[in-house]
């Protein structure tokens, strides 16, 4: 408090801004009540539970919600890694990375293996988490049934009744209507077998990853001041049918860097011609292999 | 080989610098100070505030100085800066019957106590583009003339007084701060006015001109529109004592609208309500014909199923910071989603052509 009041009497003192916010810019109690809604969302996995979301200095949609969620775990200890489509130098992983540099003076990481904490969007490391790691994920759209029902006081009956039918309908539609289930990101799971959960909008290949995870994966939505979680060796199934299993496929392509035909690729334009070649999305785990070989 | 392009920091430096001598402009004119902004662009500086949710002329001058101008970023600077800031207290509740009013109107009656009063308006200049502005200094100065500090009644408390009008009974509980507390649907009346007060103007305006051209339509009357400054009371616990803290600027709208009457209640005229920071008319007329038409269910109309009705849907989307943030972050990389669905279709597209062959 005394540091903002230094601000607002300092308001042209220029080089004091920086230092006026508190560790991880969020205020303590502001950090207490977020915590809280962790605690709550980890002791009931893939239930969304309301906090109030501050306005961060950056735009809603930029992963205010991840943000949020990471300044209230971190300590002077950790160690942070910041991901966007798996890359730690796409400009908004470089902006957020910048900003905990900034406002918690932490030592940050490129190497997953080496993250206390790692917030991503639309991405989880090709690189198994362990134990004691968190993984913070950005989330637009917290409600898996926002596209089929928007309003909120619908959907909140819905998942106390467990009342999901319109997913199953919909599910069902797709794959009369194409023979698949048109759903290639942000592929509805069931938690715990109790909350159909949006996972973010990581691409379907990666949903198995989050089943039976030793880390604590936590969700942060802040425009729509919701967070969830899932804590750690937790079930969690992707929505299918018998007879139309999950399917988390992927290019059927190696990447041209490091030859693995295990990762998630991002397909390249390489040429006027319209030549494609594809690499891995985690730069970190093809830099790895790289080095290894 | 293909090696992926880094240098995403580098970039943002570079974007920053550039951004910095942008916002200055051509150096041989001279520079915007905070205090030229704060006195002559008022409106602007009165809508960041109002936006914004955070009353200080300076800092909203400062705002559009470093917003270029942009006012939905300028907000934007001012709602990340309020939120930092501690809570104290909350004040006591301000009395716009106390009002120092600049401006006084109302479009239901022509005589009133208190007197009608044009103030500083836009309303009856024609709309000419004045060329004298271009050199400097050329002002008219406004007649003084002496206020009279009676308090100025609300004129719907003369229709209050015979029962024409829906009366409004106070809840009797403190509001919650929605910026403190998670919205949950459905919200109440001091929530819903919160909320449409930091509202975005256009929106708010888009809606409520809405209800006026039939969608719920719901003839509204200016019942009183006030603009002027307000003491804001503060209660120190520990000396027992209220001081006034701030002389603040509010724009106040009260709207007369008709009623048919329902089952529950007999023909009458009922209200709606907007307060904002500032002088901002359009804003305060706005925020009340909505407020008014969220109020459907209170006074048994019927739903008919328009926007302006439907609480969720007008205050899900009525905050231009959320809004701006979320439609302008698909700027953001979404190679991989992208790529997920390229995949799927292509895959689509694929057996689509073998069943095609086959048949």
């Amino acid at each position: 408090m005394n540091n903002v009041l230094k601000f607002k009497n300092n308001k042209t003192d220029v080089a004091a801004q920086d230092e006026i916010y508190n560790f991880a810019y969020l205020d303590e109690n502001t950090k207490r009540m977020i915590r809280r809604a962790l605690i709550k969302a980890l002791c009931i996995p893939g239930y969304q539970v309301p906090f109030s979301s501050r306005e961060m200095p950056m735009p809603y949609g930029w992963g205010t919600g991840g943000v949020q969620v990471t300044s209230s775990c971190l300590t002077t200890d950790d160690v942070i890694k910041v991901i966007d489509q798996g890359a730690d130098d796409t400009t908004n992983a470089v902006s957020i990375r910048n900003f905990f540099k900034k406002t918690a003076n932490i030592e940050t990481t490129e190497k997953t293996s080496q993250a206390s904490i790692i917030q991503t969007r639309h991405r989880i490391p090709e690189e198994k988490l362990k134990e004691k790691q968190i993984l913070v994920y950005q989330v637009p759209i917290p409600e898996p049934l926002a596209f089929l029902e928007p309003r909120y006081q619908e959907t909140k009956k819905m998942h106390a009744l467990s009342e999901y039918g319109i997913m199953h309908v919909k599910l069902y539609e797709d794959i009369t209507k194409n023979g698949h289930i048109e759903t290639a990101y942000a592929y509805p799971v069931k938690t715990n077998d109790r909350y159909i959960m949006d996972p973010s909008p990581i691409p379907k290949f990666d949903n198995p990853k989050m089943n039976n995870n030793p880390a604590i994966q936590l969700f942060g939505a802040g425009r729509e001041q919701r967070i969830y979680a899932i804590p750690p060796y937790t079930e969690v199934t992707s929505l299918d049918f018998e007879d139309y299993p999950f399917d988390p496929s992927k290019a059927p392509h190696k990447c041209s860097i490091c030859g693995s035909n295990e990762s998630f690729l991002d397909e390249i334009i390489t040429d006027d011609d319209g030549n494609r070649s594809f690499i891995c999305s985690d730069t970190n785990y093809c830099n790895q292999r790289m080095e290894n070989n | 080989m293909y090696v992926s392009v880094k240098g995403g920091e580098k970039a943002i430096n570079n974007a920053h610098s550039w951004l910095s001598e942008i916002r200055r402009g051509d150096v041989n004119i001279a520079e915007l100070n905070i205090k030229q902004i704060s006195e002559q662009l008022t409106l602007s500086v009165d809508r960041v505030m109002s936006e914004g949710s955070l009353y200080d002329k300076d800092l909203s001058a400062l705002a559009i100085k470093q917003s270029r101008g942009d006012l939905i970023e300028a907000i934007f600077l001012m709602r990340a800066y309020r939120t930092t800031l501690p809570r104290i207290g909350s004040s006591k509740p301000i009395e716009t019957s106390k009002m120092l009013c600049l401006r006084r109107i109302s479009a239901t009656f022509k005589d009133i106590p208190g007197k009608q009063k044009l103030g500083p308006t836009f309303d009856y200049t024609h709309r000419l583009l004045d060329f004298k502005l271009l050199a400097d200094g050329e002002y008219e100065k406004a007649k003084i003339e002496k206020y009279d500090d009676k308090e100025i009644p609300h004129v719907l408390s003369f229709l209050n007084k015979e029962g024409l009008i829906q009366k409004e009974i106070p809840s009797g509980k403190t509001s919650k701060d929605i910026t403190r507390n998670p919205i949950n649907f459905p919200l109440t009346r001091s929530e819903r006015l919160q909320s449409l007060s930091r509202g975005d103007e256009g929106f708010l305006l888009g809606l409520a001109y809405s209800t006026q051209r039939g969608y719920a339509r719901n003839h509204a009357f200016v019942g009183e529109l006030r603009t002027g400054y307000v003491e804001v009371q503060f209660e120190i616990p520990e000396l027992g004592i209220e001081i006034n803290i701030a002389d603040v600027m509010f724009t106040e709208c009260e709207s007369v609208n008709q009623f048919k009457g329902s089952k529950k209640i007999p023909a009458q005229f009922t209200r709606g309500y907007g307060l904002v920071f500032g002088q901002l008319e359009r804003k305060a007329i706005s925020m009340a014909l909505v407020d008014r038409s969220m109020r459907w269910k209170e006074f048994g109309e019927e739903y008919l199923g328009v926007a302006a009705q439907d609480e969720e849907f007008v205050i899900s989307h009525c905050d231009n910071i959320q809004a701006t943030g979320f439609l302008e972050h698909i700027k953001l990389p979404h190679y991989v989603d992208f790529q997920a669905e390229l995949d799927l279709v292509r895959k689509i597209r694929e057996e689509y052509k073998k069943n095609e062959q086959r048949t």
